[in-house]
């Protein structure tokens, strides 16, 4: 494995962790759903579960959300045992899953002031945040209709409104784009972040890498019931591949020429830099410091007129491919069917 | 690097608890809190049934159409040509036993709708009692075999059915079919969590329904069966309560079969109570 430690080194720094889970196991008779997890959610961040179908990410918030029975490890989530103290663990969770967890046949308001009523509110505040959640996602005009009328992007924004009527301490999000169009999963996005602005802790799983990268401040990535490897954002990504530093010159024609002196004075690394033409950029593979300072110091003194310059890390998916593509090769045969993780088609009314 | 690696932040203090709402720290559920809760699911259920108005067929049509089909079918050679009349005073109220054994089974088949959809995770993850979801469910259902019964009782009447008692003892009589009715829904639910689809609990409770409605005092007197079928109809609770329910509509010594159908509806539903909330609780 890439050598790489999870989190950061400094035990006291940041907030407390919201969620600490050791050693967690579920096994489904063969399938080990998961095979010893360890994962930490410092309060009020967002660790997103990254991992392909059949990794074990619905059975860990499963597990997380008191549905399931881990068979072993321990689970903490905001102080309260997963195993040991479920009801007051469910007082501090919101879960919001793969599938629209509100009721079809009743109206957006009508679910939202039952959650209010079984979290113990009075009449009059259930009605009240009924009515200020459904106004806060955008659902207003739809309250009286019933949840079979609406699109999936609507089901999904009145399933976070549901989950976020008990205002939750700790707010699982299960796949929550799985199924949505790119417009709707940015509608999710945003109301995802807004949250997060509040306070909330989220834990997020997913499969796409973009929604990670969105979302999540630390990663998790698990494959077959194990973490594979962890770490902010950020971190995991330099530490898979270097950086690319992106360059646009003032005039298009000037990319070959800029291509060859980075070559001549051997500043574009092993691979070699790459010109796009098309969108007028130059792309240089960045190993060191060192190595982009004199780049952008030969750039300069060769007098290149530059309109743009900035280094981007490589993507979620090429950071994925690099860390399961090496574990794939030594993993044992039995592999979790993928069968088991389904997807739906939310299908718009 | 494992992945069982210890992070850092394993090696000191538990997490204080995240900022939780003003909530005593205790995880048990008060009753009026429970009843609150089961208030507000049996309102769902409630609002369910309005905005599908086509699930409350089968207890509006249900009592009307079997009459109909006993009364006029199988009346005359039942009792005798022409005393259609008196076979209404004997059908009626043991038909509320059967009501109550159809409605019943569909909640086996709501319970196990509900739980192909995710709305019961949601339930699951609440501090609610689990065991809330369940009645709630049977509050409404009850209530939905009142309606079956009244509209039976009103075509009864309509038939000519005749009551020698008092209203009070009729009372009596559907008092003692809901609480019947009630404690087999235990079994439904017990049978909807166990079988995977809607579908299979209706083939399974056929299988059961269908030789204990029959074989019951329901319909005939089981004075004309054969010796080992007339042991199985005794046995029968739906006949206790077919028998009961008739002394109570027109007279005669009814205190056996009552106690035998308080007996069934309290061994039913000790023994199917609990495991259909713990089959609940359990369900992944």
């Amino acid at each position: 494995m890439v050598g790489m430690t999870r989190f950061d080194k400094n035990p006291t720094g940041g907030a407390a962790n919201a969620v600490e889970v050791r050693g967690l196991v579920k096994h489904y008779g063969e399938t080990k759903a998961l095979d010893g997890v360890d994962l930490d959610v410092r309060e009020g961040t967002v660790l997103g579960v990254l991992g392909p179908n059949g990794a074990g990410k619905t059975t860990l918030v499963r597990c997380l959300s008191t549905l399931v029975q881990p068979d072993a490890g321990t689970a903490v989530v905001a102080g309260y045992d997963v195993v040991k103290q479920p009801r007051q663990l469910r007082r501090t969770i919101g879960l919001t899953g793969q599938y629209a967890s509100v009721d079809e046949k009743l109206a957006g308001w009508e679910n939202l002031y039952m959650i209010g009523r079984l979290l113990d509110l009075s009449r009059k505040d259930a009605r009240r945040r009924a009515d200020e959640l459904l106004e806060r996602f955008s659902l207003t005009e739809a309250a009286k209709k019933p949840v079979m009328q609406y699109s999936g992007g609507m089901r999904r924004r009145l399933d976070l409104a549901a989950s976020m009527i008990g205002q939750p301490a700790v707010l699982y999000l299960d796949e929550p784009t799985t199924g949505l169009d790119p417009r709707t999963r940015n509608e999710v996005w945003d109301e995802v972040k807004r949250m997060v602005g509040e306070g909330v802790t989220v834990l997020l799983t997913t499969q796409y890498m973009e929604e990670a990268e969105q979302l999540a401040s630390e990663l998790t990535v698990i494959d077959r019931g194990r973490v594979i490897a962890g770490g902010k954002v950020d971190e995991l990504k330099a530490k898979v591949g270097g950086r690319t530093l992106e360059v646009r010159p003032t005039d298009p024609a000037l990319l070959p020429a800029m291509a060859r002196a980075l070559r001549e004075a051997g500043l574009d690394g092993i691979a070699g830099s790459k010109v796009d033409a098309g969108e007028g950029l130059l792309y240089v593979p960045i190993l060191s410091d060192e190595q982009l300072t004199a780049v952008v110091g030969l750039l300069g003194a060769r007098g290149f007129g530059i309109a743009h310059i900035g280094t981007h890390l490589p993507s979620l998916d090429e950071v994925f491919l690099a860390i399961t593509g090496e574990k794939t090769s030594d993993a044992a045969a039995g592999t979790v069917e993928s069968a088991a993780d389904h997807q739906r088609e939310e299908v718009a009314a | 690097m494992s992945a069982a690696t210890v992070t850092p932040a394993a090696t000191g203090q538990t997490p204080a608890p995240a900022p939780v709402k003003a909530h005593g720290g205790e995880g048990r559920i008060g009753l009026r809190a429970n009843l609150r809760h089961i208030g507000a699911l049996a309102r769902r259920n409630t609002l369910q049934i309005k905005q599908d108005p086509q699930s409350m067929f089968d207890v509006l049509l249900m009592p009307i159409v079997f009459t109909l089909l006993f009364v006029f079918v199988f009346g005359g050679a039942v009792a005798g040509n022409g005393k259609q009349d008196e076979y209404v005073s004997y059908l009626v109220p043991g038909l509320m036993a059967m009501m109550g054994l159809n409605v019943s089974m569909a909640v086996g088949t709501g319970i196990n709708e509900d739980f192909q959809k995710g709305v019961m995770d949601r339930f699951r993850t609440m501090p609610i009692a689990r065991s809330s979801v369940l009645i709630a469910k049977i509050v409404v259902e009850v209530g939905r075999m009142m309606v079956a019964f009244a509209i039976l009782l009103a075509v009864g009447f309509v038939l000519g059915m005749s009551v020698d008692t008092s209203p009070l003892h009729v009372l009596g009589a559907v008092g003692l079919s809901l609480l019947f009715g009630a404690s087999l829904m235990w079994i439904f639910i017990l049978i909807g969590l166990s079988v995977k689809t809607a579908q299979a609990v209706q083939g399974m409770a056929m299988l059961v329904l269908m030789p204990l409605q029959f074989g019951s005092s329901i319909f005939t007197p089981p004075s004309t069966m054969p010796g080992w079928l007339r042991t199985f109809t005794d046995y029968n609770p739906l006949s206790s309560l077919a028998d009961a329910a008739r002394g109570l509509f027109i007279g005669g010594p009814v205190a056996r079969d009552v106690w035998m159908v308080l007996a069934w509806a309290a061994a039913i539903t000790l023994v199917t109570a609990p495991l259909a909330i713990s089959k609940f609780r359990k369900k992944t």
